[in-house]
């Protein structure tokens, strides 16, 4: 009776009151919805960690009685001195040498700088664990190089080290190639005319430019190295170290408590990376104004020539060390029958799951990209381009950015416990492939995050005004218009989720079931029942599925996109 | 504030004028700095009003809480009647173009034009019709098939005009439309807008920080300064008649200089008397701020009648194209300079010379007075 009234007697504003309304609430709830879903994949699962490390067995809290005893025996803290020493010379080793090849392809006119960069990302599309096989092949027990190492052993910290250092190039390189590219030819100008030698102009004004990319690539660096788990759990042998302390802890001698405090410790480096790279940043943008001119190289043949012999050394022996393990799956029995043969693929010989594990890994790894994709994009958007709540979207944002200080060891454990706590009704999720993808989503969550800010920062901020001035809902234009502009960015999110989902080993390793093992995982069992060659062959099977992936996306930019995409071209 | 500027409440608009869209003591803060100090403005039926002030004054927030983009803090905003204060932008009736045009990239220039109006689930062929007609309205009939992209910078202004009236709203906002083109194209389009905004007679409202495109384009303009309206007027007003010393100096040029008042229309420049009607008022003695437009000053046809003749000398002359402006310094009042315009004709005629002494007088009625603060 009332509704009936009040809109007889204001007949013109209800109507679109109400049509109004909608339109911000159904935004209200998508944003309500975003900061829930981060709480329970995220904040919840890192809570849980942290608290279980003040527990005892029985989830009575005993303050810091756990650490104490972590920090009191020796064999665990050894392992401490142990991850800083094998991350320290691993950082050490691959700064300069990314630097080098990354100056090559910035600031040369080298040829094939393209195929270059390609061949120097091909890490990124294996498990990590796959140059710690590869090793094994060439310098292990049976291996072919076996005398170069003077009778030293690969297992331990020199197979750690090396094989790290083959694992971290691509993310030392990419890291300084964007801060080489970023360079105001001007500098170059002014220090030549007066007069400065080469050697000079390098010290004064290319590394200092640098200086903050090579800050950020190391703390990558190190903190990669000392979240790791599978080299270390392939290659290390006796050599223990952080990640594969909290694996033993966990599933070896079911310590839950002091596996949380191995993960809390992990936390350290990874945090303090994270936090120096967000001062980094900020203080990055200063230093480039917006008038700068890009840098051109010069002609240079003797330096170009000089360049070009290492970066086919550096980009030689990474396809050469990673050829090795694909090559030997092949391999009947190494290295005294060499004959070629397919038997190593026969994964069900090796390994009860057999080839299940890698269709799993597929299939998960699908789901993760394409719902990962799907919540990610429009949670930036929700960030980036909504007014309403503007409290929750910046929790939104800061939970969305927490992944990235978070090694995947550590929120698999968080997830491991959060999943298992009494109190949790979620707890059905346990071993099934739901718990796989929502702990992928979560664990890369804040570089495609990162990646769909970027991109729809790049888009006129007054679209949504126009939208509103023109009475069309949000939604609308998100699907008409900001998701059109934004597809690259989306194909590349939607790429990065499938390869990364698939080739990770440390965020899943305590979360699977047993219909629900993974092929990473199938690497590592198969690695330690000693059947190398299946491992080898596992692996081989990833890199081609998570490089197939990588050229369906540049196939379906150039020829299918492309074509959607002719309002770019004037 | 209140007593300089002349705000239009309702109450002293003409009965036969009804105001169309009533802004009232508007504020709106940004953290500790208030952009908006308690504004108020009516803007009538069918009139093109022009915001114009510097960067910062806010302009741009008055246009954005009118809008509801940017919702004010405080104070009540109603169009066509309707009290729309707390109302999202949907649900309020107004078009905008912005500065960038904010065209859709991936959609093509008639899709642009007909946005707004497939969602009103009007048939294809009808949304179809009324984005030729609209293209047709701003001369870009034969481009609908193409993307942005492919449109010069004044072509894409046009897009978004037509883009912003397709859905026929009551109230055209235009936020420094104009600010991104050339020089020319700028001048170009400024007729064609006002040409079709008198045409459709739709009420719009135009910020800008360029004062030419304000006194050529507005039928009444809003000179604002530091989150507070300064004058409103006409722009034969705000040029002859500025209301502040700030409303004066931003519009146009106009040379100040400290002079007391010597009776009821009595001021004492130096050691000159000067006549000046609207001295009466400022009390007796008091010092205040006088005003001087450059062409406003007279040199030629000056006799023992002229009031206000002074001697100065011609300090400095800078050529700039039809005529040239000159700094020249009263005699009888040290340390002041005037700004004067002389055209190339009058250059000629009495063969002016830097470091030359002649007789100009400044006219009672063009002498501007502001209280010295």
């Amino acid at each position: 009776m009332t509704t009936t009234t009040v809109t007889a007697a204001t007949p013109a504003p209800a109507p679109t009151r109400s049509a109004a309304g909608w339109d911000e609430w159904v935004v209200r709830a998508a944003i309500a919805s975003l900061v829930g879903w981060l709480f329970l994949s995220i904040a919840l699962p890192l809570w849980t960690l942290l608290s279980k490390s003040f527990q005892n067995a029985d989830g009575g809290f005993i303050g810091l009685a756990n650490y104490v005893r972590y920090f009191s025996t020796p064999t665990l803290f050894q392992s401490i001195y142990n991850s800083l020493g094998v991350a320290f010379l691993a950082t050490v080793i691959v700064i300069p040498l990314a630097f080098i090849y990354a100056y090559a392809l910035t600031r040369t006119r080298m040829r094939f700088k393209g195929v270059f960069y390609a061949l120097a990302m091909l890490p990124l599309f294996a498990p990590s664990l796959l140059s710690a096989i590869s090793l094994i092949y060439l310098f292990g027990n049976q291996g072919l190089l076996k005398e170069v190492l003077f009778g030293h052993s690969i297992y331990g910290p020199i197979g750690i080290v090396i094989a790290q250092v083959f694992y971290c190039f691509p993310h030392a390189m990419i890291i300084i190639v964007t801060a080489l590219r970023l360079a105001d030819a001007r500098l170059y100008e002014a220090a030549s005319a007066l007069g400065t030698r080469p050697g000079r102009i390098f010290r004064t004004v290319t590394l200092p430019g640098a200086k903050f990319g090579l800050i950020n690539a190391a703390f990558v660096v190190f903190t990669l190295v000392v979240t790791d788990f599978g080299i270390a759990k392939v290659i290390g042998g006796q050599f223990n170290v952080l990640a594969t302390d909290a694996y033993k802890q966990v599933v070896g001698q079911q310590n839950f408590e002091m596996g949380a405090v191995v993960g809390m410790v992990l936390l350290v480096p990874a945090v303090l990376a994270f936090v120096i790279d967000r001062v980094i940043q900020r203080r990055q943008v200063a230093l480039l104004s917006a008038r700068a001119v890009p840098l051109e190289p010069k002609d240079n043949a003797p330096r170009d020539a000089a360049l070009m012999v290492y970066c086919l050394a550096v980009a030689g022996v990474l396809v050469v060390v990673l050829g090795t393990a694909v090559w030997a799956s092949f391999i009947t029995y190494w290295p005294y029958n060499l004959t070629p043969t397919l038997n190593n693929y026969a994964f069900a010989n090796f390994e009860p799951t057999g080839w299940s594990t890698y269709f799993t890994s597929v299939w998960m790894a699908a789901l993760a990209a394409v719902i990962g994709t799907a919540i990610i994009f429009t949670g930036a958007y929700l960030v980036e381009k909504t007014k309403v709540s503007p409290i929750l979207r910046g929790l939104a944002h800061l939970m969305a950015m927490l992944p990235m200080a978070v090694p995947g060891l550590v929120l698999g454990l968080g997830y491991v416990f959060f999943v298992n706590a009494k109190w949790n009704p979620l707890g059905f999720l346990y071993g099934t492939l739901a718990v796989l993808v929502i702990n992928c989503i979560a664990h890369f969550y804040t570089v495609a995050h990162i990646t769909a800010l970027t991109a729809l920062k790049q888009i006129d901020p007054e679209f949504e005004s126009v939208s509103a001035s023109l009475k069309v809902p949000v939604w609308r234009t998100f699907g008409r218009v900001t998701v059109p502009i934004c597809m690259p960015a989306i194909l590349d999110i939607a790429v990065y989720m499938f390869v990364n989902a698939l080739t990770t080993v440390s965020a899943v390793i305590f979360l699977y079931g047993s219909s629900t093992k993974l092929a990473a995982i199938a690497i590592v069992h198969m690695d330690e029942a000693g059947a190398t060659a299946a491992a080898a062959g596992m692996a081989t099977m990833i890199v081609m599925t998570a490089l197939g992936a990588k050229l369906l996306q540049l196939l379906l930019d150039r020829f299918v996109f492309g074509k959607l995409q002719v309002w770019r071209r004037r | 504030m209140q007593d300089i500027a002349e705000l239009p409440v309702p109450a002293n608009e003409p009965v036969a004028q009804s105001p169309f869209l009533v802004v009232r003591d508007l504020v709106k803060r940004f953290g500790k700095f208030t952009a908006l100090k308690n504004v108020s403005l009516s803007v009538n039926k069918g009139e093109f009003v022009c915001f114009l002030g510097p960067s910062g004054c806010g302009k741009t927030t008055l246009l954005r809480a009118i809008a509801g983009l940017d919702p004010q803090d405080e104070g009540t905003i109603s169009i066509g009647g309707r009290d729309v204060s707390k109302l999202p932008p949907a649900a309020r009736d107004f078009g905008i173009v912005f500065q960038s045009y904010a065209l859709f990239p991936n959609l093509t220039v008639a899709a642009n034009v007909g946005y707004g109006l497939v969602n009103r689930k009007r048939p294809r062929a009808e949304v179809e019709a009324r984005a030729r007609e609209l293209l047709a309205l701003v001369g870009l009939q034969d481009q609908g098939d193409k993307y942005p992209v492919q449109l010069s910078g004044g072509q894409q202004q046009r897009v978004a005009l037509a883009r912003a009236l397709a859905t026929s709203p009551s109230l055209l906002l235009l936020d420094e439309p104009l600010s991104a083109l050339d020089a020319r194209v700028r001048v170009r389009l400024r007729d064609e807008i006002t040409r079709l905004q008198r045409r459709l007679g739709v009420t719009t409202i135009m910020v800008t920080h360029d004062q030419e495109e304000a006194l050529t384009m507005a039928d009444r303009i809003v000179v604002m300064n530091h989150g507070v309206i300064e004058q409103v007027g006409t722009p034969e007003d705000i040029y002859r008649k500025p209301a502040s010393e700030f409303v004066a100096d931003f519009v146009g040029t106009m040379t100040f200089m400290d002079a007391k008042t010597q009776g009821p229309d009595r001021l004492r420049l130096g050691t000159v008397d000067l006549i000046c009607p609207s001295a009466s008022r400022f009390g007796p003695g008091e010092t205040v701020r006088i005003g001087m437009r450059p062409e406003e000053i007279r040199v030629r046809n000056i006799d023992a009648e002229t009031p206000n003749r002074m001697m100065v000398k011609v300090a400095a002359l800078d050529f700039l194209g039809a005529f040239c402006r000159a700094e020249l310094e009263p005699e009888a009042a040290p340390g002041v300079t005037m700004l004067a315009d002389f055209s190339v004709n009058l250059m000629r005629d009495l063969a002016v010379v830097e470091g030359q002494t002649i007789t100009v007088a400044l006219p009672p009625e063009s002498l501007r007075i502001y209280p010295k603060t």
